[in-house]
């Protein structure tokens, strides 16, 4: 009985090691759904920056406030700016379709499910590499969406990067790792130039906190399944001890 | 009242159902005078459990119902409203997601039991039949249901399949039109697929799990043995190997029942996306007519004969790849039917069967996972030979089987169960 088990798990192991691949992005975040003081911000940063152009259209700004810990009255003041919009409503941009269509070439998507599709890691990576591009319309490019037609929103906060030659710790795409100082040499180093009103490391904080918001906006009920989850499998444990208790009672006479 | 050949009550409520209807009879045939041979091991779990999952998805399935919204416009929205705004709702969807992933594992592992134990061999072909045929309804109904969260992989995943119709000569087009209801899937094939999937092949699947179950109780359970514990009875002619199905396996499916929700719950509160293979990320976002995905591929269960129906890249007597692929992939579900008729072997299970035969079902067995993995990935040239190899060695498993059944030598089977 035990080797059979074993050769169901061997069986099994060929699934799990496929879950594993996936797109590589040069950054990599993991969300903490229970760090609310990030995810307010989070908020707060989603509503003044991306809600211009971005909707969530399934979220509602009361789930988010009562998740989030948010009181009504401070949503209501700071966070909802269209007297269209009331307190239990999803959280939709002012922008029209057909004028997001007319003036970037597509409406900008709606991103209550953008952490689920292309998963944090690229949301993250995606927020922190826009870089200079005199050659794009709105003047920048993307590293990891490149001819992106989305001009960088964030860059009052981050300041001006671009492309420069220089030295790196991080592996760049093309680039040789230099034996002697562990570093690699590139010209295609991503390098803020003129600051903004945040310094790097505390824009890598507003960028993981306004993904971590996306992460959760993405799928509210984990929080509720992260409580119940364990409490199910005690009991499910408890019961399959008394189940297996009870098993061997009844055949305790079969030989 | 009533029969009076039927087993009764003495007396009571009871009498009085049963001079109406065989409640008691009923009760022994099917499990308290049901004798079920002594030695299962772990692989008899998987029965009940799908019978389990089976009432899970069914009631599952009953409340989503009640807050889906099976049109093109409001599907997608509607799923979301149920992740979000109907109480308990994402527990409810997620049962039901994990429950189908769920049901082919248990109803593979179930398939597996009965090729390593010869459970198909006579005189249980039909039991086996009505099980494929549960088999072919649950695929059916497992991709109808893929289709109504209106996401990117539903649309294009079901527009693949389709497409598989065209593929079938002279007719092909015109049955594809007749399949979707539509010149593309749209809303009319998403709201038939509906009416199918909560209606008409629920029906079918109860009916023919009822066919299963009434076959199996009248010729009896095979065991890993493989042999005939109905030889050997006592004084008071019940089978000496043979226990009551209840109490004995009741209990002891209570059992494999908590093994399995332990499992299933896990997978459920903290994997729901099954990495991406239970629910894929292009699913998250709304079908898209006029957006191809990059990579389309089928969920997990169906990629064995994906790659399959992708192996065959040449053309035969005029008939195009894509027709034969087809052909393959029917036949690789057809030949499973006929498995009672190919093993000519004289005992049944795997534990007495010569090395030739134990070879086999590892190699298919191997084949199979490696299809599977095969069916996921982009193919690549030597992804398709690997294929190909897999593919021979899937039908060489079926077709050569009543050769070599009959070539090699058996070991003696016991007179009793071993355990």
């Amino acid at each position: 009985m035990k080797k059979q088990l074993f050769a169901l798990l061997f069986a099994l192991v060929p699934f799990t090691a496929m879950a594993a691949g996936g797109e590589s992005v040069p950054y990599s975040m993991t969300p903490d759904l229970h760090d609310k003081a990030s995810l307010q911000r989070g908020m707060q940063l989603f509503v003044n920056y991306c809600m211009g152009c971005h909707s969530l259209e399934h979220q509602r700004f009361a789930r988010a406030a009562e998740d989030l810990d948010i009181p009504q009255d401070l949503i209501e003041e700071n966070l909802i700016f269209s007297s269209g919009l009331a307190y239990n409503d999803q959280m939709r941009n002012a922008m029209s379709t057909d004028d997001g269509e007319s003036w970037f070439g597509a409406p900008p998507p709606d991103l209550t499910l953008e952490a689920r599709l292309r998963g944090t890691d690229w949301i993250y990576s995606y927020l922190l590499t826009f870089y200079r591009d005199p050659e794009r319309p709105n003047g920048v490019n993307n590293e990891v969406f490149d001819l992106v037609a989305m001009p960088n929103v964030l860059e009052p906060l981050q300041g001006v990067q671009e492309k420069v030659c220089a030295e790196t710790d991080r592996p760049v795409h093309g680039a040789e790792l230099d034996p002697l100082t562990g570093k690699y040499q590139s010209c295609e180093v991503l390098q803020v130039t003129q600051p903004g009103a945040m310094e790097p490391d505390e824009f890598e904080e507003a960028v993981y906190d306004l993904t971590n918001f996306l992460a959760y906006v993405g799928e509210p009920s984990k929080l509720h399944a992260q409580v119940l989850g364990p409490k199910v499998l005690i009991f499910i444990f408890i019961f399959g001890v008394l189940a297996y208790l009870l098993k061997r009672e009844y055949w305790r006479d079969i030989h | 009242m009533g029969n009076p050949n039927r087993v009764k009550a003495e007396s009571g409520f009871m009498r009085w159902v049963d001079d109406r209807f065989p409640a008691t009879q009923m009760w022994q045939e099917h499990l308290s005078q049901y004798y079920a041979p002594k030695n299962f091991n772990v692989w008899y779990f998987f029965g009940s459990l799908a019978l389990l999952v089976l009432v899970n998805q069914i009631l599952t399935g009953v409340w989503l119902t009640m807050s889906y919204n099976p049109s093109a416009e409001g599907a997608f929205a509607s799923v979301e409203y149920i992740m979000r705004d109907v109480e308990w709702g994402w527990l409810i969807r997620y049962m039901h997601s994990t429950g189908a992933s769920a049901f082919f594992v248990v109803v593979y592992l179930h398939m597996f039991r009965a090729m390593l134990y010869g459970s198909y061999k006579a005189p249980r072909e039909l039991v086996w039949i009505f099980g494929m045929a549960i088999y072919l309804a649950l695929m059916a109904e497992a991709f109808m249901g893929y289709l109504l969260p209106w996401g990117q992989m539903s649309y294009w995943g079901a527009q693949v399949i389709i497409s598989l119709f065209s593929a079938i000569p002279a007719i092909g087009p015109d049955l594809a039109q007749w399949v979707r209801g539509d010149y593309l899937i749209s809303g009319i094939t998403l709201n038939r697929f509906f009416a199918l999937h909560v209606v008409a092949l629920p029906i079918v699947i109860l009916a023919l799990v009822v066919l299963h179950i009434i076959a199996l109780h009248e010729v009896g359970s095979n065991n890993p043995d493989g042999i005939d514990i109905k030889a050997k009875k006592d004084e008071a002619g019940k089978p000496v190997d043979g226990i009551p199905f209840h109490p004995y396996y009741t209990v002891k499916d209570i059992f494999g029942v908590a093994m399995f929700l332990f499992v299933f719950c896990a997978v459920l509160f903290y994997f729901p996306e099954g990495g991406g293979y239970f629910l894929e990320k292009p699913n998250f976002e709304p079908a898209n007519p006029l957006k191809t995905p990059d990579h389309i591929a089928p969920v997990w269960y169906f990629t064995p004969f994906y790659a399959i129906l992708r192996a065959i890249t040449f053309s035969i007597f005029g008939l195009d790849a894509k027709f034969l692929g087809v052909v393959f992939m029917g036949a690789a579900i057809a030949v499973l039917f006929v498995l009672p008729w190919l093993d000519r072997s004289p005992v049944n299970s795997m534990r007495y069967k010569g090395w030739i035969s134990k070879v086999m079902l590892l190699l298919f067995a191997i084949s199979f996972v490696i299809l599977g993995v095969l069916g996921v990935l982009p193919a690549t040239d030597g992804r398709t030979v690997l294929a190909q190899v897999c593919t021979a060695i899937y039908f060489a498993f079926f077709l050569l089987m009543p050769f070599y059944t009959r070539m090699e030598k058996t070991k003696p089977i016991p007179e009793r169960v071993t355990g």
